[in-house]
């Protein structure tokens, strides 16, 4: 039935800016690419990069302020430039679909899903009310919703992640569009989650829809992706079919990628390169030069020429054929893996959880869990969303009391204790946050953010200045950065700023929630980076909580697997990950996306239940 | 709907309470304000000491204030509100007698800021910057002149120039809709612009954007998505909208000569007629708690999320 090899887009020059106070931004800079029925193009890039501007600019929806043009913008034969309001509301929805990240917010909350799906039925076609509902019922059923005929009357709050983002797939979906574009469609769920949708959006592209696919994560796409994009300042910086992409990357930015995500590389190596410190580049020049290895000057000039490396794939940089620079060595011994030969070889016992129990009032969020961090380790606590990680990493801070075990810190007993009694230790264990904004009171400056956690008096506010400049160099800031508010920094600068803060009272211990979740992987991965630096110099013991298994696998020494409130796996990370026992850990490490999926069959990973 | 029920229940026990208060407060106030009501009751007639007597043993003053705050509570619970100075009724007849033109002014008031305030938000919200600054410029004049002002403008237009309006009395459609404008005008301001905020910031969430890509109008999108969220905050204000209804009554009702409660209370406050002020509070009090229950189940009704017991 696929009438496949039919091209349904095609794009060229495709370009975007925005006007804001004071100026123009170009968001997307010039892009070309076609897309055929049954066939799925991934476009791949970081926060920035324009992916997103160009999935909406298809459908005529860059934004207010935005302006579009391109040389050519044509689904299936009708020229989308220029074309009325009327004709725009028949392209959205019932030619394109468009399903956007996070369905929490991209599902009306007042709205029932059945509605939500009726709507686009309304749009395109249309039936009465009874038959609308019908049909809502119908596509539910097809995205493997259990139990339509009641959830079609559910409201989006009350449905899971991964059911939520099918309810969403099913209302872009409804009244067929042979083009789908789906945004960051699996960013915010758990992996097996993460999975399901994937199988779910594999199967609409068997049956024949050209799927576009804009993800910041090249493992998602690859199981996915027949061609890959990959686009950095608004323009596609290499683009062609998937396995070259992944086996055989060209371009330094899709190279940095591939290197960054932690899943791939064999722990104790660097995630990240240091790039050549140089002008930053001019309007013509390549986007990524700042940050680029290989970065001449000729790059920062420009023009930039795309280059055909082999038929159907090209590069944009005109260097691809120079050296790449080795790695910088593996680091130096991290604390030994030593084997337990005895327990006094063992480094000393910083936390120590035993046998602790903790609920809301409801089922208990973490079930007589116990662990035990050493000095200068770190010990990886993996699991998807409500697993009781969040609640463990509260009560190792005693910021939650147990209803039942104990919790000792540096050998002293630590829940129970009057509030007055814990304070002298609680310099000594940091938090590092998820998301630093939220963190941090957005009327304070970086210095007043870190002097807080010094506590050193006002007089010795020399010293004191010292001392920030110190900590933000440690954690590879410009001193200079004190006097900025935190909204004015990146999400990576910004993270460091929380690590600084957290290391102002010379913590032995920090409490890593999601501390890398929220950042691009290139940055992500300088974080990680980071956090092994600081170990290795400072001996800091780590308990670094993520839902990350690629994360986690490349921090950690050891590692817990956490599912509904229980540890249900322990072990060293290298016999956990290679070998493991439990068959939640399996099922883990099978949805896990990695970028070799584009080597394997394309068989469906994971069945929805 | 268990939920819901002791959701309810829990309300109206609080509603009580709060009518009690109101009820305290009132009588405290009335019974402590300076000169004797007495005096004022009899007022220019010269009375003779006997009368004073007379009068004072009549309404109960001569009792100390711990023994007339506990009978009133007593008349209170079984309804009784007691008997005006003034009119010689029952405060509860004079009171169920001129409740409902005030009901029907404030009501229609309401209604109608509300439409107009939502078809200028709808039309304006995230609009031309010119139309929506000379919109919003003209809702904060509205909203800052006072109402007896704008009353009598209506009326030396539309009544007394070109006969459109009765000016005064006209208990039917006619006669509402001047006092009805003059109401609605101030609240027309507020609450646009707090839909227009609200739809503004509702129409950048993805769900609007979403709509958009499902091919929905611009219209639709205002109307069917946008316009529920900004309504909720609009509907955080409508409880205290509809008391600043109820006072406003008492300016308009005087200005176009109307029958009603705002009437019967500017007269009471002004000859001090204790039981009938009393009344009007205690019923004003009951009227606010019911509306803010009302108010309390439409955020249910309009947000299913707030449904769900909070664990």
């Amino acid at each position: 039935m696929p009438d496949s090899d039919r091209t349904l887009l095609t794009v060229e020059g495709l370009r975007v800016g925005f006007r804001v106070p004071g100026g123009r931004i170009e968001a997307v800079r010039g892009v070309d690419f076609t897309l055929a029925a049954g066939e799925c193009l991934a476009i791949v890039g970081e926060s920035g990069s324009g992916k997103s501007v160009t999935a909406r600019a298809l459908v005529g929806l860059a934004g207010t302020g935005a302006s579009v043009g391109a040389d050519r913008l044509e689904l299936d034969g009708l020229d989308l430039r220029g074309i009325g309001d009327r004709q725009w509301r028949e392209v959205r929805g019932g030619r394109i679909g468009l399903v956007l990240q996070d369905a929490l917010s991209s599902l009306d909350p007042l709205r029932t899903i059945g509605a939500e799906i009726g709507e686009t039925l309304q749009n395109h076609g249309g039936g009465t009310r009874a038959e609308r509902r019908a049909r809502a019922v119908d596509l539910l059923r097809q995205v493997h919703l259990p139990d339509p005929e009641i959830r079609v009357g559910w409201h989006s709050h009350e449905l899971s992640g991964g059911q939520r983002q099918r309810a969403l797939i099913a209302a872009s979906m409804a009244a067929d569009p042979p083009v789908l574009i789906a945004d960051e469609p699996t960013t915010a769920l758990d992996v097996t989650v993460q999975a399901q949708i994937l199988d779910l959006l594999a199967a609409k592209k068997d049956a024949g829809t050209a799927l576009l696919l804009i993800s910041h994560d090249l493992a998602v796409v690859a199981r996915l992706a027949d061609r890959i994009a990959v686009m950095h300042g608004g323009r596609f910086v290499e683009q062609g079919e998937a396995r070259d992409i992944l086996v055989d990357p060209a371009h330094p930015y899709t190279r940095t990628l591939l290197t960054a995500v932690p899943t791939t590389r064999p722990r104790g190596t660097r995630l990240s390169l240091t790039p050549i410190a140089g002008p930053p580049p001019g309007p013509d020049g390549c986007t990524y030069a700042a940050s680029c290895p290989l970065a001449a000057d000729s790059c920062r000039t420009g023009p930039i020429v795309p280059v055909l490396r082999e038929p159907g794939h090209a590069v944009l940089c005109p260097r691809t054929d120079e050296p790449w620079p080795a790695p910088p060595p593996p680091l130096a011994n991290r604390a030994a893996p030593a084997e337990t030969t005895g327990e006094d070889d063992e480094p000393a016992t910083v936390i120590e959880v035993t046998g602790v129990t903790k609920s809301y009032g409801g089922p208990p969020a973490v079930l007589e869990a116990s662990l035990r961090l050493r000095a200068g380790r770190t010990l990886g606590v993996v699991g998807e969303s409500g697993s009781g990680k969040s609640t463990l990493a509260l009560l190792v801070l005693g910021l939650l009391e147990p209803d039942a075990g104990t919790i000792e810190v540096l050998g002293r007993p630590w829940s129970a204790r009057p509030e007055r009694e814990r304070r002298a230790l609680r310099g000594r264990i940091q938090l590092v946050p998820q998301d630093p904004l939220a963190a941090f009171d957005p009327r304070y400056r970086v210095g007043r953010i870190i002097a807080e956690a010094l506590g050193v008096p006002g007089a010795w506010a020399a010293r004191r200045d010292r001392r920030i400049a110190g900590l933000l160099e440690r954690v590879g800031l410009d001193p200079s950065l004190a006097g900025r508010h935190p909204r004015q920094l990146s999400g990576g600068q910004r993270q460091r700023v929380a690590i600084a803060r957290a290391l102002a009272s010379e913590p032995e211990v920090l409490v890593c929630d999601e501390a890398v979740s929220a950042l691009d992987v290139s940055v992500q991965a300088q974080i990680l980076d980071l956090f092994v630096d600081l170990q290795r110099e400072l001996g800091l013991a780590l308990l670094f909580i993520s839902h990350d298994l690629g994360v986690v696998h490349h921090i950690s020494d050891d590692v817990v697997v956490m599912r509904s409130a229980e540890i249900v796996e322990r072990g060293p990370v290298e016999r956990v990950f290679q070998s493991p026992e439990h068959p939640y850990t399996k099922a883990l490490l099978t949805a896990l996306p990695s970028p070799e999926d584009v080597l394997d069959d394309p068989g469906p990973v994971a069945r929805p239940t | 709907m268990p939920a819901t029920l002791r959701w309810l229940g829990r309300r109206l026990i609080l509603a009580a309470f709060v009518v009690f208060g109101a009820a305290t407060a009132a009588f405290a106030a009335m019974n402590l304000m300076p000169g004797d009501p007495v005096l004022t009751i009899l007022g220019s007639t010269n009375p003779t000491p006997a009368l004073i007597a007379q009068v004072r043993s009549d309404l109960g003053y001569d009792e100390p204030f711990a023994v007339r705050y506990a009978e009133f509570l007593g008349r209170l619970v079984h309804g009784d509100l007691g008997q005006s100075y003034q009119l010689r009724e029952p405060v509860t007849e004079v009171i169920t007698g001129q409740l409902l033109p005030t009901a029907e002014l404030a009501l229609t008031a309401f209604v109608l800021a509300l439409a107009v305030a939502a078809v200028l938000a709808v039309t304006t919200a995230g609009r031309r910057p010119a139309v929506r600054r000379v919109v919003s410029a003209l809702e904060l004049l509205t909203t800052s002149s006072p109402g007896f002002w704008i009353g009598i403008l209506l009326l030396t237009f539309l009544s007394f120039r070109i006969h459109l309006f009765p000016a005064a009395g006209g208990d039917g459609v006619n006669g509402l809709v001047l006092p009805a404008i003059t109401l609605a005008l101030g609240m027309t301001g507020v609450f646009s612009q707090v839909l227009r905020a609200g739809l503004e910031r509702a129409l950048e969430e993805p769900y609007a954007l979403t709509a958009r890509a499902r091919g929905t109008g611009e219209t639709a999108v205002r109307t069917r998505h946008a316009l529920r969220h900004a309504l909720i905050p609009v509907l955080t204000l409508s409880g205290w909208a509809l008391g600043t209804l109820l006072s406003g009554a008492v300016v308009v009702e005087t200005v176009f000569g109307r029958r009603g409660i705002g009437r019967v209370m500017a007269t009471a406050v002004i000859g001090r007629d204790v039981p009938t002020v009393t009344g009007v509070v205690i019923v004003s009090a009951v009227f606010f708690t019911l509306i803010n229950i009302l108010v309390d189940g439409l955020y249910r009704v309009i947000d299913p999320r707030l449904r769900q017991e909070k664990a």
